[in-house]
């Protein structure tokens, strides 16, 4: 299993998602829209149209930048950051 | 007893600020919606829900409803989209108003989506396309910086088929079918720079409209404080005797059509009340002549700016005034604007204000 990891600007959005959580899922974007089957509207807090990553969320696999069609292996480490600096 | 509510956007959340009829003592609740930068919120009266339009610069924009009057809240997003392969993208959550049972945001790119199911969904109402100017408004290099696409909305009670909503940069625009069609009423406006369209290329910053004569409204503009008294379909200018043209805040006393308030700003960069002394500016003959109010306003190096949707009135008998400024003060007056009072000192940059008397 994978391990993704979530901003915690994301989980006071969604009753009991977790920072953690496991995913059996081949690429990001198939990782997030299973996320969204748990937790409807999820995949809007990290997508947009396009359909593409929002502008200001990262996505990294093994420590690799990622896009929606990046793979996703059995061991992975995904991180979701929320990525602006600033006040 | 009433209950006076407050209803605060803010860059970093909402705020609820309650008091009682006396509207003297107030307390305060927040930030709310997560901290997330609230751009406007509003009280249903028909359904008793709040709403908080938002945009979060990680997350996106969503509307955050509340059934408890603010205790508890739930967001959503969903249909708040131009869909998969539409060039134009929602930046923000701009406005919001409601009537009739529906729900209405107004968006950047400049669009109006509706809700019919108290905010759990959303589906796009009107772009208004066809409209003059709109061959340019969805264009993003013709966007100034924090454009807000719908600045605002002006319901008309609950006839959820009739409401104004303002194009920032473009102008006021009239539908009486739900958004099917629309009308520019901006005739007679000053606009002191070029324009395309006879009808639009206005500035219009704030629009209200007077409870006891649905004939009169008046609007602050980018240039001058004017007036109609045929429901927005032409509009004279009042601007004399003012200090500044230019300024964002404005009410309209709710029993008194010829009663009407204005916050004058310096129209440079500075964007503040002028002099660093605060003021709010009132007229009591349809904008014929001005008097200055300033008890209990600071006067010393008071460089206060007032947003667009930052000044509020309440309906009681003698009504309450309510601004809030770009600094995090928020100040009221239960007297008609005769004296004020400083209610919260420390809130961050305030964006809407809104008040809500419930029995």
């Amino acid at each position: 299993m994978a391990e993704v990891y979530l901003p915690t600007t994301l989980t006071p959005l969604f009753p009991d998602l977790p920072r953690h959580v496991e995913t059996n899922a081949p690429t990001v974007g198939e990782a997030i829209a299973e996320l969204e089957a748990r937790w409807p509207g999820l995949r809007d807090r990290l997508c947009d149209s396009g359909p593409e990553l929002r502008q200001h969320i990262h996505v990294y696999v093994d420590q690799e930048r990622a896009a929606l069609d990046t793979t996703i292996e059995s061991r992975s480490r995904v991180d979701v950051i929320a990525a602006i600096s600033g006040g | 007893m009433p209950k006076t509510l407050l209803l605060i956007g803010t860059r970093k959340g909402l705020f609820v600020l309650e008091s009682d009829a006396d509207r003297r003592d107030w307390s305060v609740r927040g930030p709310l919606c997560e901290s997330w930068p609230v751009y406007h919120a509003i009280h249903d009266a028909s359904s008793g829900s709040m709403y908080a339009a938002a945009a979060s610069e990680w997350h996106g924009s969503a509307v955050w409803r509340s059934t408890d009057l603010g205790e508890t809240w739930a967001l959503s997003s969903e249909g708040l989209s131009y869909g998969e392969g539409d060039p134009r993208k929602i930046s923000k959550v701009s406005s919001l108003s409601a009537s009739g049972g529906r729900v209405r945001v107004g968006v950047e790119a400049p669009g109006i989506f509706e809700s019919a199911d108290g905010g759990e969904s959303w589906s796009l109402l009107s772009t208004l396309a066809g409209q003059p100017g709109s061959e340019a408004w969805d264009d993003p290099a013709n966007q100034p910086p924090g454009h807000l696409g719908i600045s605002m909305m002006l319901p008309d009670g609950e006839d959820s088929s009739h409401f104004w909503a303002i194009v920032q940069g473009i102008g006021t625009f009239e539908t009486d079918d739900g958004g099917s069609s629309w009308t520019p009423r901006n005739r007679g406006l000053r606009a002191d720079w070029p324009r395309e369209h006879e009808e639009v290329g206005f500035c219009v910053h704030r629009l209200v409209r007077s409870p006891s004569d649905p004939q009169r409204m008046y609007q602050q503009n980018h240039v001058g404080v004017h007036r109609s008294d045929d429901g927005g379909h032409s509009w004279f200018e009042i601007t004399d005797g003012l200090p500044s043209e230019f300024g964002f805040g404005a009410a309209v006393h709710p029993h008194d059509p010829d009663t009407f308030y204005v916050i004058p700003l310096d129209g440079g960069h500075g964007r503040v009340m002028p002099d660093g002394q605060a003021a709010v500016w009132r007229t009591k003959n349809g904008g014929e002549s001005w008097q200055k109010l300033t008890r209990g306003l600071p006067q010393d190096h008071a460089h206060l700016g007032v947003l667009r949707l930052a000044m509020a009135i309440d309906g009681y008998d003698t009504p309450g005034l309510y601004f809030g400024t770009s600094t995090g003060q928020l100040f009221a007056s239960n007297d008609e604007g005769e004296s004020w009072s400083e209610i919260a000192a420390h809130l961050p940059t305030i964006w809407s204000v809104e008040v809500v008397v419930i029995d």
